[in-house]
């Protein structure tokens, strides 16, 4: 054994990995705002675990007991109240967090070679954590969760041959019920959490093999000094941990305000249908899912039924997530940064992010005809921006990348 | 600093804009304005729902001591003036009339009302006790002007004749006031404490900030500044 090492590095590399990921792991010097999301989508994860173990403590996964037992937590349960809004602001904040730290793939094409896979595990995880959310707003089982789930589950009946075979499967009932509210509780606890765990140790795994991109997309590895250490990189730990520390409080002092001031965040973080306990022999009027899965969902309403069958708009939604993993191979752009490509992209991006916004407020509202005329117009725009990247990146005149990442 | 400053901010903006361009709409509601930290207002409110409405409408998720607790009424009190049905003081607060009855008696079951100031609003609930007018073609003789053909009679109508209308108005907005604190208990203590963890927080964002500062000097002046 090497007596220079300590007790513990004999038995387990905590040396080596702490070197290896934070006090030696050399990050660009030029990161900016968009590079605090990463941290603050692990924070997060963090927070929904610890706030999720102690609502599990308390919760009914029964049809019977669901609502009022959530309520129970929220008035007998000491500090009750605050572990749940924790987890239900928590879920609004994660997909907040993880939609601007996407932004900022796109923005700096993060996706680009050889950060592939780092976008894709990152997708994945995104799909993961879309169903871990949906799942999750199942359990309180107010009329929102219910119905909710009901329309989303019975898109699984519109599959070909299969569907209601497929439906009952998924439901353990001909309807979403008690069977159905049991298996999204021990999926939202156990399963995805899991899944999501993982996948983010190998999205990280995956980005400190390559290093990060940053706001110049200049590759810090391809300008080493003499000791082989990249010229503008910095080690993560202290610098960038000291950095997001002020990120994770600025962060904390938002995410509070909506906690303890406005929860419900005027009904949409937690609808207001949803405090009425779930009731199967009552549709309400206006049946939404929350915020973050709208523009899917207006995806799914804007294609219409073909040959009697709802099937071409659940294939339309689920190939609006897939597309984008796509995306590495769809930029042709010689550069990744937004600072020097050619003025189509830039113009394509704007209209992406717009066209993404308003299918989530579509996806709120009502269907009346110009809102699904808007719907089918915002998706056309939506898939054309994956669709037509191969060509509007590979035209205009992109501005020549500096050797090293500048600096304000 | 200056620039993320600048960038968090129109992102708040833009984000608090969407969300109130997204919240207006709806029919026309009266402003409830009630508030609950007016705890005479609650504590009218408590006594007025338990006199007149407790009879039908149950409010379960709520129980008589933690009212007593919450509104500052002694467990004694409570059992006085709150309590009609010989329940035990740490009960819920369920009604005593069956559910046979009520359908036969209204048409409908009157609805628990823990969580109505959450599902319908504030303004909804004032806007509703103040809404009764003459109907007679309705079985109680009054109709609803924002739920149409309510199956409630209008049962604030003896205060509503002895009291000039602003008593009125405070008596409708004591209720509702109640009916919110019934909503969220927690609301009594969640703002309040809301500032004592904003103030926390600043503090410890001057202090990150700070030390933030201190550690990047190298990155600026120090060992790690730009090289070449």
């Amino acid at each position: 054994m090497d007596n220079n090492k300590s007790w513990i590095d004999q038995r387990f590399p905590l040396t080596k990995v702490w070197n290896e990921h934070l006090a030696e792991y050399y990050t660009p010097r030029n990161f900016n705002f968009w590079y605090f999301f990463g941290s603050l989508a692990m924070l997060v994860l963090v927070m929904q675990i610890v706030t999720g173990i102690f609502l599990t403590m308390h919760f009914k996964p029964d049809a019977a007991n669901a609502f009022a037992s959530v309520e129970y937590i929220m008035r007998d349960v000491d500090w009750g109240w605050l572990i749940r809004y924790l987890h239900s602001t928590g879920a609004s904040a994660f997909f907040i967090v993880i939609y601007l730290h996407m932004y900022r793939g796109l923005l700096y094409g993060s996706y680009k070679a050889p950060r592939e896979l780092i976008w894709i595990l990152g997708m994945v995880l995104y799909i993961a954590l879309m169903a871990e959310a949906f799942m999750g707003y199942v359990l309180p089982w107010g009329q929102m969760s219910y119905w909710g789930a009901q329309v989303i589950i019975s898109l699984f009946g519109s599959v070909p041959f299969i569907g209601p075979d497929l439906l009952v499967w998924i439901l353990g009932d001909y309807a979403v019920g008690d069977p159905a509210l049991n298996r999204f509780f021990s999926l939202h606890v156990i399963a995805l959490p899991l899944i999501l765990v993982v996948l983010v140790f190998l999205h990280i795994v995956a980005l400190h093999t390559v290093g990060s991109n940053n706001p110049d997309g200049v590759e810090i590895k391809k300008n080493k000094d003499k000791d082989g250490i990249p010229k503008d990189g910095i080690p993560f730990h202290p610098y960038y941990s000291v950095k997001d520390i002020v990120g994770v409080v600025v962060f904390l002092m938002i995410f509070s305000a909506v906690v303890f001031f406005a929860p419900a965040m005027n009904g949409y973080f937690l609808e207001h249908a949803n405090f009425v306990e779930a009731n199967p022999l009552k549709t309400p009027d206006h049946i939404a899912p929350l915020w973050y899965l709208t523009p899917f969902y207006s995806v799914l309403r804007a294609i219409p039924p073909m040959f009697g069958s709802q099937f071409p708009g659940v294939v339309g939604m689920f190939a609006a997530l897939l597309i984008l993993l796509a995306l590495p191979w769809l930029d042709r752009s010689k550069v990744k940064s937004i600072r020097y490509r050619s003025w189509p992209y830039k113009v394509a991006l704007g209209i992406f992010v717009v066209s993404f916004i308003i299918l989530g407020w579509l996806g709120m509202q009502p269907v009346t005809p110009v809102n699904a005329l808007l719907a089918r117009i915002f998706t056309a725009a939506y898939f054309g921006f994956f669709i037509l990247m191969p060509w509007f990146t590979s035209i205009g005149k992109t501005k020549e990348v500096p050797a090293r990442v500048t600096e304000k | 600093m200056k620039k993320l400053l600048k960038t968090t901010t129109s992102v708040l903006a833009g984000l608090t804009l969407s969300f109130s361009v997204m919240a207006a709409g709806g029919g026309a509601l009266d402003h409830a304005n009630t508030d609950i930290n007016d705890q005479k207002s609650l504590q009218n409110g408590a006594s007025l729902f338990m006199n007149y409405c407790s009879g039908c409408h149950s409010i379960e998720f709520m129980r008589y001591n933690r009212i007593g607790k919450d509104l500052n009424i002694s467990d004694a009190d409570v059992e006085k003036d709150l309590m009609f049905s010989g329940d035990k003081i740490g009960n819920p607060i369920t009604s005593s009339m069956s559910k046979e009855g009520a359908e036969k008696w209204f048409g409908t079951t009157p609805p628990d009302l823990s969580l109505v100031s959450r599902s319908k609003g504030v303004d909804w609930i004032y806007t509703y006790l103040r809404g009764f007018y003459k109907d007679d073609t309705r079985p109680f003789g009054v109709n609803n002007k924002i739920l149409i053909n309510a199956s409630m009679p209008d049962v604030l109508w003896e205060l509503k004749q002895n009291k000039s209308a602003e008593d009125f108005d405070q008596d409708v907005r004591d209720i509702t006031n109640f009916l919110d604190y019934v909503g969220e208990p927690a609301k009594l203590v969640r703002v309040d404490l809301g500032y004592k963890v904003l103030g926390f927080l600043f503090v410890l964002f001057i202090l990150s900030y700070l030390l933030k500062k201190e550690y990047w000097k190298d990155v600026k002046y120090g060992k790690w500044r730009a090289k070449d």
